[in-house]
């Protein structure tokens, strides 16, 4: 495999809704925003660029099968090479790692990656049933399609097996939002309280309004290349671009219906799930108290899928202590729970540690109000950019939001594209980015860095 | 004999979009057409699907009859309490094992909004049951339980299958009442 350089990204503003424009010309805008940050226009990439990968969830939100072609047609890239790919909420994830295979294994030396959702061009009650025919529809989705009611089940099992809070789970929603207020991207900029939180709508017993991810209107796109494609577009740009690499990638995946979720023993655990910093006599004798108490991995509390795109992430990018050796996360955070989860399916702290995790202060960035007393000082932010729960999740789009925004901490650059630096992370060297799809089906975990 | 008549034009009809007036720039300058609002038009969509359960048919079948049955992988005895025609360690064909529908809330929440499909039905509480018998859960409706009382007490509950008495080959052809 050659290395892969990430140089540039766009992403269109994420909001409620874009009648103004078809899909194609939001994915227009983000294309243009990342070619125009490179330098170069439209001619002089397309005589470079070696193809494409399109992403977008659901052909019942845009109402028109191929939709992917169609941008890239829009875009002015035929008849180069592209394919679509879907995997449910990872799907812009998951597109971004086919953008990085496809220059990794040397079939192209610039490849540009976008995704894009429409979710606007229906009622959010219609939506949320487009949502959950992502559920199994012989057993799950006739019972009450509603994502929002499984990720609850979910939450209500991890605050059951650990103690978990409705407090810690509002300690993110406050966090994301009060980030969000500094990007101009995102969807929902709000000073909100813990208060504010829980007294919103309740959703699903006990997620509220403030606790879930609204549906957006976006496209983002990110252009990877290799050492040569580098030297190409450096040439044709008349200037050296920033080095950032893909370090390491991980995927894994789980059962679509939640109930048929393993209930693993302690030695299975340790045999295929744990990660390295895992492997220690502390850890050990943790999980056994746990396991003791009746934990079973992964049960309906954890997402297996998780863990292993980040077992697999960090083989890859020679990650052994990620709290210490991650600068910073942009994680699926489609509900607070997901986020608190995710802390320890990507090894942020043990399973069961979460909750406690969320309201410390170790996953706020530094130097930002959030109007709470937090016993810790950050160590390694978690959405900087105010996740989904605050720039909003356009499907298609926004594992690849994820990709630029992360792009422009490892560049230095938040500043220039947010026009306020309060969220750019201090000495940003190496950042991860997750996508999660379906209760935890699908997960991507992508490892940036900036090159020495 | 007389002469077909062909016509030219497609007669106007009261069918869909119906359109009186649209602005639109009167003279030569079309300048002004980059500003203009975007159009936005209804448009229908509803199928009706021929839609199979295939392989796991007996379990509607079962229902249908007021009986729960699950699936076992013979040699091992792993257990679904949601069907499944393959075991997904072995990879070996499972058979067919009736059990009571008794067993515990192993999750639960109340549903105060949903899919366009089920919003006449809120609040409403779904629950995954665990059976003694089964190694994994079964998804399902609580009823009779109070949507206020809601509290993470509720896990561990035991609970009780309840058949509809004319089923409607859904899963929900069974429902759930707390047992104690």
């Amino acid at each position: 495999m050659q290395p892969v350089y990430v140089v540039s990204g766009g992403v269109s503003k994420f909001v409620k809704a874009r009648p103004d424009k078809t899909f194609q010309g939001l994915v227009k805008e983000a294309y243009d925003y990342a070619l125009a940050d490179l330098g170069i226009d439209h001619s002089q990439f397309f005589e470079l660029v070696d193809g494409s990968v399109a992403s977008y969830f659901s052909d019942h939100f845009t109402r028109q099968l191929m939709a992917g072609i169609m941008a890239q047609d829009y875009l002015g890239l035929c008849p180069k090479p592209s394919h679509r790919v879907e995997g449910g909420g990872a799907t812009g994830g998951i597109c971004f790692q086919e953008g990085w295979k496809a220059v990794a294994s040397g079939y192209m030396d610039i490849c540009l990656a976008f995704g894009f959702e429409q979710m606007s061009h229906v009622e959010t009650w219609k939506g949320n049933e487009f949502i959950a025919l992502a559920s199994d529809i012989s057993f799950d989705y006739p019972v009450g399609g509603f994502y929002s009611g499984y990720y609850a089940m979910m939450v209500t099992r991890h605050m059951a097996e650990f103690g978990t809070t409705v407090e810690q789970l509002a300690h993110v929603s406050v966090k994301n939002h009060i980030n969000a207020y500094h990007n101009p991207y995102a969807q929902k900029r709000q000073r909100l309280t813990i208060e504010d939180v829980r007294s919103s709508p309740m959703v699903a017993w006990p997620l509220t309004r403030n606790d879930i991810c609204v549906m957006s209107d976006g496209a983002a796109a990110v252009i990877f290349c290799s050492e040569d494609g580098l030297a190409k577009l450096e040439k044709a740009a008349g200037h050296r671009l920033p080095r950032v690499k893909v370090a390491g990638i991980g995927r894994g995946t789980d059962a679509m219906r939640m109930s048929d979720r393993p209930h693993q023993s302690y030695e299975d655990f340790y045999k295929y799930n744990a990660l390295p910093n895992e492997q220690n006599d502390d850890d050990r004798a943790y999980y056994k108290k746990l396991w003791k108490k009746g934990f079973r991995y992964p049960g309906v509390h954890s997402f297996r899928a998780g863990r292993m795109a980040s077992r697999e992430a960090y083989k890859n990018a020679g990650i052994v202590d990620p709290l210490h050796e991650i600068d910073f996360v942009e994680l699926h955070d489609a509900y607070t729970s997901s986020e608190v989860q995710t802390y320890e399916d990507m090894g942020l702290c043990r399973y069961g540690e979460g909750g406690p995790m969320a309201a410390s202060g170790k996953t706020f960035m530094p130097g930002i109000d959030y109007g709470l007393k937090l016993p810790e000082k950050p160590v390694c932010p978690v959405n900087p950019s105010g996740g989904l729960i605050a720039c909003g999740h356009p499907v298609g789009a926004t594992g690849l939001m994820q990709a630029v925004f992360a792009l422009w901490q490892l560049q230095g650059t938040i500043k220039k594209h947010f026009g306020d630096p309060a969220l750019q992370v201090p000495k940003a060297h190496r950042g991860a980015i997750h996508s999660h799809a379906g209760t935890g089906t699908y997960v991507t975990v992508s490892i940036l860095e900036k090159e020495k | 004999m007389s002469k077909k008549v062909i016509s030219k034009r497609i007669e106007d009809n009261l069918q869909g979009t119906v359109v009186f007036s649209v602005p639109f720039p009167t003279g030569d300058d079309l300048s002004s057409l980059k500003h203009m609002s975007p159009i936005v038009i209804k448009q229908p969509y509803s199928i009706d699907y021929n839609y199979s359960y295939g392989q796991d048919s007996p379990f509607f079948a079962a229902l249908a009859n007021g009986r729960f049955i699950v699936t076992r992988e013979p040699q091992t005895g792993y257990t679904y309490a949601t069907p499944r025609a393959h075991d997904m360690y072995t990879g070996r064909e499972t058979e067919w094992v009736e059990i009571k529908p008794e067993g515990r809330i192993h999750a639960f929440t109340v549903c105060y909004f949903g899919s366009e499909a089920f919003l006449p039905e809120t609040p409403f509480i779904l629950i995954q049951v665990e059976f003694d018998e089964c190694d994994t859960l079964f998804l399902g409706r609580l009823i009779g339980a109070d949507t206020d009382d809601a509290n993470i007490k509720w896990i561990g509950k035991k609970v009780k299958g309840r058949f509809l008495r004319n089923a409607k080959l859904k899963p929900t052809d069974i429902y759930f009442n707390l047992a104690e």
